[in-house]
């Protein structure tokens, strides 16, 4: 086991135990308002403090852990469900039309500014948090589609892939039963880097309005909301933005551990 | 004074021993010949003298290079001796040179890292290297990269970047494995050269006792980190005693026993058999140009024939491989599998594929690492309309496991606990499983070890003697071509040059292809006479 592995798993599980708690029991209720308590440091009473409605910030970053990992989760997983199979028939019908067609296209939605055409998104479909998990979902297709094409073509001149040629198979069904197992390494890997990269995004469009909407608690919201505070009450803002920091930090160390994890050649080294 | 001594060498990594007592000595313009398996240790014992050891060896004993003691000296002293007074070649050419530098600047390089000269005088004496690589400037300038150059020429480079510093000694590991066996015969004879030209020791390593026993004065036969015999060559062949040296030899030179029963009728047809690949574009307008790689090839494999095709690397074998089995169209011709086409109405033929199988090259590559032998052995039952399921399917797979001497209990194993022969035997039994008429091996035994070939050559035989299998034999080691084949083909830049009974081929080759082809072979001695 090497360390970034295990400091990447502990980080990431604590965000989402956080936001698996929030469903049964938060400190307290992150809708109600409570104006005489406005504004508190951090206490006994409110761990974090409390926001300019009085809420608990404690409570708002339980809460606002389960929409970022909401969103990135749908977003990794439109990524991967159009991606993957965009990939392995790129791969598997190479320099043909269809080839051509999957990559150009990748490389046409490549060429966008993610973060613009989010906010393009949004503000013709309106904010919510429903778009901003589409418009970071669409970023994602060409990430997993352009992975999985390049590993699967050197996939494809193994001989256990000819082997299952001449035994009569054919191109989906080598493409699932022999190249997509041995990409999978490479898909956990990459899926844990987009998904930091999805909560990041979220944060983001959270922060300029066009992600999840009040009430629902928003690590990017929360950020948005402190700003003309943070020169007297710079706790609103540091919470929220350690929440996102270390949430990034843990599912970046998680993936990188997992890639020299799941490499038995990498594995066998460190030994 | 020896240029090179080692005595009493061992070696262990994290408290395994690797090399144990190792003593052997290099005279200056002496070259000995290290000879040994897999896991023998040949090359370990190289990088002990280079102290390239990975981390974590512990080496004791002695080893002296022109009276520096390797085990006593610093890294730093130890860089200096490097490529100065030894230089080292390695397998594979094209990995040890820099693919985005020329050739010139590369040799030029090794010079300016151990002398301080001008790079005027550094390209200068590059280029002097390279001429006597073989590589003259007239005809390959200095501005060439790897890339333009072919297997052979890039292990010239590599020689000349080893040569340049004038090292007292040259260490070669394998330096002519990855190479086609007429330019091993040249690059062989190089070397041979450059010792005897500089008085350079030349340490060369292989597997192939044939290649030593050609050009080496000594040679040192290493098995499982320990010497066993060593001895003058060519004497040694006459004296040699001990039984593992006595068991490489013969199965160096290995022949199965065959029976007879080829039938007249043929199995495979291949008729006027055109292979063309489409070039990549040169430019936006004109049309596609095609590259031919089969010409028009003919022939007949008999029923139970046993048939071999040998031609070197870019010859159109691996092609006409593909296009038998049905895995691609041909452009021209025919290919006839027991009178049925095996590509039919654009699409593979299915009846006719299940009537062969083929073993590859590549024990390492042949089978996906994530599945268990029993479903990888089970593949091929892909090609029936009715496959065995439930324990049918069970017995179906034991029963092949068994056929080529692995047991019921392999099926439940995964593919990296087993060695490399017998992962070709998984590959035989994977291609026996649906009961086919034809097996096709490709270089199926080029991989392996000398005393392992043998055995999967014997099981080959065995295996065809009982089940009345058909081989075509594709491979570029014509020594085994000629023990195992009934008939050969040679095949040259996509035509077949010449065809007969493998004895006549041998024997009186007609062709001047396939006269090259045999004389640049490696012989070994002539057998004892018993």
């Amino acid at each position: 086991m090497n360390r970034s592995l295990i400091i990447g798993a502990a980080l990431s599980a604590v965000f989402v135990i956080a936001a698996l708690v929030s469903f049964v029991w938060t400190p307290y209720d992150v809708l109600g308002l409570d104006i005489p308590n406005k504004l508190k440091e951090p206490s006994a009473a409110h761990w974090l403090g409390t926001d300019h409605f009085g809420r608990d910030i404690f409570s708002m970053i339980m809460v606002g852990a389960r929409t970022s990992i909401a969103v990135a989760v749908v977003a990794v997983g439109i990524g991967m469900l159009l991606g993957v199979p965009l990939g392995l028939a790129a791969a598997a019908r190479t320099g043909t039309l269809l080839d051509e067609v999957i990559m150009r296209g990748n490389d046409l939605v490549f060429a966008f500014p993610s973060l613009l055409i989010a906010i393009m998104i949004t503000a013709v479909f309106g904010a919510s948090a429903l778009n901003a998990i589409i418009a970071i979902g669409i970023f994602n297709i060409p990430v997993f589609a352009r992975l999985v094409r390049g590993a699967a073509l050197s996939l494809w001149t193994r001989d256990y892939v000819l082997a299952a040629r001449v035994s009569g198979k054919g191109v989906a069904r080598i493409s699932f039963e022999h190249i997509l197992p041995n990409v999978t390494n490479l898909l956990i890997v990459q899926g844990t880097i987009q998904f930091s990269l999805g909560i990041l995004a979220e944060a983001g469009l959270s922060y300029v309005g066009l992600g999840a909407q009040p009430p629902t608690p928003s690590w990017g919201r929360m950020l948005a909301e402190s700003q003309t505070m943070f020169s007297f009450k710079p706790h609103l803002a540091i919470f929220p933005g350690l929440a996102i920091l270390l949430t990034v930090l843990g599912l970046n160390l998680l993936g990188d551990g997992l890639r020299d994890w799941l490499d038995p050649r990498l594995r066998r080294a460190k030994r | 004074m020896s240029l090179l001594s080692v005595e009493n060498l061992n070696v262990s990594i994290h408290g395994t021993q690797i090399l144990r007592d190792v003593t052997l000595s290099v005279e200056a313009g002496q070259i000995v010949g290290v000879i040994g398996e897999s896991g023998s240790g040949k090359s370990m014992t190289a990088l002990a003298i280079m102290q390239l050891l990975p981390e974590g060896a512990q080496a004791e004993g002695r080893v002296a290079l022109s009276g520096h003691e390797m085990l006593e000296l610093e890294e730093g002293a130890l860089c200096g001796l490097r490529g100065n007074e030894v230089g080292m070649v390695f397998q594979e050419p094209m990995t040890a040179l820099n693919p985005i530098q020329t050739i010139g600047r590369q040799v030029a390089e090794t010079i300016r890292i151990h002398e301080n000269v001008s790079r005027r005088e550094a390209i200068e004496r590059a280029r002097e290297a390279l001429r006597r690589c073989e590589l003259p400037e007239e005809r390959f300038p200095l501005s060439r990269y790897p890339h333009e150059l072919s297997g052979g020429q890039r292990q010239r480079v590599v020689i000349a970047m080893a040569i340049a510093l004038q090292p007292k000694l040259l260490i070669a590991d394998e330096p002519t494995t990855a190479l086609d066996v007429t330019t091993q015969a040249e690059v062989l004879r190089l070397l041979k050269r450059l010792a005897r030209e500089d008085g350079m020791g030349l340490l060369l390593i292989t597997h192939d006792l044939a290649v030593v026993a050609d050009m080496a004065d000594e040679i040192v036969i290493m098995r499982k980190g320990e010497v066993v015999e060593s001895g003058a060559s060519p004497a040694i062949f006459e004296t040699m005693r001990h039984p593992y040296s006595l068991a490489l030899l013969e199965a160096s030179d290995h022949q199965p026993a065959r029976s007879e029963h080829v039938l007249e009728a043929p199995l495979l047809s291949v008729r006027n058999v055109v292979r063309d690949y489409a070039l990549p574009r040169a430019g936006l307008f004109g049309g596609a140009k095609h590259f031919r790689a089969v010409k028009g090839v003919s022939f007949d494999i008999r029923r139970g024939e046993s048939l071999g095709l040998v031609g070197e690397s870019g010859c159109g074998k691996s092609t006409l491989t593909r296009a038998i089995l049905g895995l691609e169209e041909v452009q021209g011709g025919e290919i006839l599998l027991d009178g049925e086409p095996v590509f039919s109405g654009k699409r593979p033929n299915r009846a006719v594929r299940r009537k062969m199988h083929v073993v590859f090259q590549d024990p390492y590559g042949s089978f996906n690492p994530r599945w268990k032998v029993g479903r990888l052995v089970a593949e091929p039952f892909h090609l029936l309309d009715d496959p065995p399921v439930g324990g049918a399917r069970e017995m179906a797979i034991i029963s092949a496991l068994e056929k080529v001497g692995l047991s019921a209990a392999d099926a439940d194993k995964y593919i990296h606990e087993f060695s490399g022969g017998q992962r070709q035997r998984i590959a035989i039994a994977r291609a026996l499983i649906i009961k086919p008429e034809l097996i096709i091996l490709d270089e199926a035994v080029s991989a392996l070890d000398v005393s392992i070939r043998a055995q999967i050559l014997d099981l080959l035989a065995d295996l065809g003697a009982r089940f009345g299998l058909t081989y075509l034999f594709i491979s570029h080691d014509l020594s085994v071509v000629r023990n195992v084949t009934d008939r050969c083909l040679v095949m040259q830049a996509g035509e077949i040059v010449e065809e007969g009974a493998t004895a006549d081929v041998f024997e009186r080759p007609k062709h001047a292809y396939t006269r090259e082809l045999i004389a640049a072979v490696p012989q070994l001695p002539k057998k004892r006479s018993a």
